[in-house]
């Protein structure tokens, strides 16, 4: 219960800043930023594509430092922020995997092509699906706790290899002339900047909550059983 | 290192000669790779039989093949209780993954040479290049890098038939782009030059889960 007393203070300062920063981040999307020119309106999508995706990059580095530091120490706190960690970055992951067909349909004339980037991520969100479905079909929790953390960091692990093993297939499988954002100009770049310091702090302030929502449910278990044994000894 | 060596050595035996006795893995599995090659090839044209596609009809095979066999490798273990007698063995997890690794990759290796010349001859492919072999072998070491880890943990899961393909084909996927890639080439007649780059992320791949898996395995049978 202390960390959540504690927790309200910081939380708040920083959901403040978080606010702050989101709402800067929409209105330079929607209002400030020029249309890039050969793409259009849509291209808009990439201010919250690209930092979603960066923020399940960092999620899911988390999950492996989590995962780690559980499997030393066997403290369950670790396997709670790993675990939460985890959540979030399937749910950014999830949204990087939606903004990109948006965007790729009017600027690609495709809704998914097996580029590498789009292909690593895919195959990422397969890689913690199987983190989280590990956690829930295990035979207790302790024993769910210390199967994710094996797979939180074999995922982790394998990223680099997928990547290096998509680029190498897909420089191999030449696509139609594809236009990347290439020199991004300096209000496209302040967007940018602003919304990946926007999300950022979004999956920050998330996290926190998701971490002590499940230490305030353990705590919430442990009480409930010391209340059942002291039913039974009458 | 000798002394561990040994070790790991007995437990691999221990696992051939019960398949020596049973049978039961190397059959079923030929006849499961076979039959996916029969599916796949049915749903292709004779003219669609190039040597890109045939690599991946071959791949899939393995693949699931491999599933397979890795799923066997652990259940035959804990449904006749010999799990435990392999967690009270005086030797370091270490050796229990490397003896299940070997003798997962020794049934594979079997099972692929077996299914090697039938794929040639079903597809109808011009040549039998040599460096299907070493891809083979690179590939599957890999296979059982990961695939004994993820056989250990999900045999102690509810759901365990689903939960090992959910963990393995992702994880895997570098094997499997980097081998089907190697033998699109290889059945194509391309060089040498063309294939290492594959060879090399399968080399990586290998390395890499060699050294990680076995350092995780212990918390996965632990009990």
């Amino acid at each position: 219960m202390q960390i959540l007393k504690n927790n309200v203070l910081s939380t708040n300062a920083l959901f403040a800043l978080m606010f702050v920063t989101m709402t800067a981040a929409l209105f330079l999307v929607f209002v400030y930023v020029p249309t890039e020119a050969s793409m259009g309106i849509v291209q808009r999508i990439f201010y919250f594509h690209v930092p979603l995706a960066w923020v399940a990059f960092i999620a899911f580095g988390i999950v492996f430092i989590g995962s780690i530091l559980y499997l030393r120490s066997s403290n369950r706190k670790w396997d709670r922020l790993a675990h939460s960690s985890a959540e979030i970055g399937m749910v950014f992951t999830s949204l990087v995997l939606i903004t990109g067909p948006i965007w790729a349909k009017p600027v690609w004339g495709v809704w998914w092509t097996w580029d590498a980037r789009l292909t690593t991520t895919l195959l990422l969100w397969f890689i913690y699906h199987g983190y989280l479905l590990v956690g829930s079909f295990a035979s207790d929790e302790s024993q769910g706790a210390r199967y994710s953390a094996v797979v939180g960091i074999i995922g982790f692990v394998d990223v680099p290899i997928v990547a290096l093993s998509i680029v190498l297939w897909g420089t191999q499988h030449p696509e139609p002339v594809m236009s990347e954002p290439g020199g991004l100009t300096g209000a496209m770049l302040l967007t940018l900047m602003v919304s990946l310091a926007a999300f950022t702090l979004l999956f920050a302030y998330l996290l926190i909550h998701r971490v002590s929502l499940a230490l305030a449910a353990d705590e919430l278990k442990r009480l409930r059983q010391f209340a059942d044994e002291r039913d039974y000894d009458g | 290192m000798k002394e561990s060596a040994g070790k790991v050595l007995a437990i691999t035996r221990k696992d051939i000669l019960s398949e020596m006795r049973t049978k039961e893995i190397v059959t079923s599995i030929v006849a499961f790779a076979l039959l996916v090659i029969v599916v796949v090839s049915l749903a292709l044209d004779p003219s669609e039989r190039t040597s890109a596609v045939a690599a991946g009809v071959l791949w899939i095979a393995f693949t699931f093949a491999g599933v397979l066999g890795l799923g066997r490798s652990f259940v035959m273990e804990k449904d006749k209780g010999c799990l435990q007698g392999l967690m009270l063995c005086p030797v370091d997890r270490a050796v229990i993954y490397f003896g299940k690794m070997l003798s997962t990759v020794i049934f594979m290796l079997v099972v692929e040479a077996i299914i090697l010349p039938v794929f040639v001859i079903l597809l109808d492919q011009p040549r039998f290049p040599p460096h299907l072999v070493l891809i083979t072998v690179l590939a599957t070491v890999g296979f059982a890098a990961v695939g004994t880890l993820f056989s250990a943990l999900s045999v102690n899961t509810k759901a365990r038939e689903v939960m090992l393909p959910l963990l393995f084909l992702p994880v895997a996927s570098p094997v499997i782009i980097a081998a089907i890639e190697a033998s699109g080439l290889a059945l194509a007649g391309g060089p040498w030059s063309e294939i290492l780059p594959w060879l090399g992320v399968m080399v990586a791949f290998d390395v890499i889960f060699l050294a990680v898996s076995p350092l995780v395995f212990e918390f996965v049978l632990e009990e």
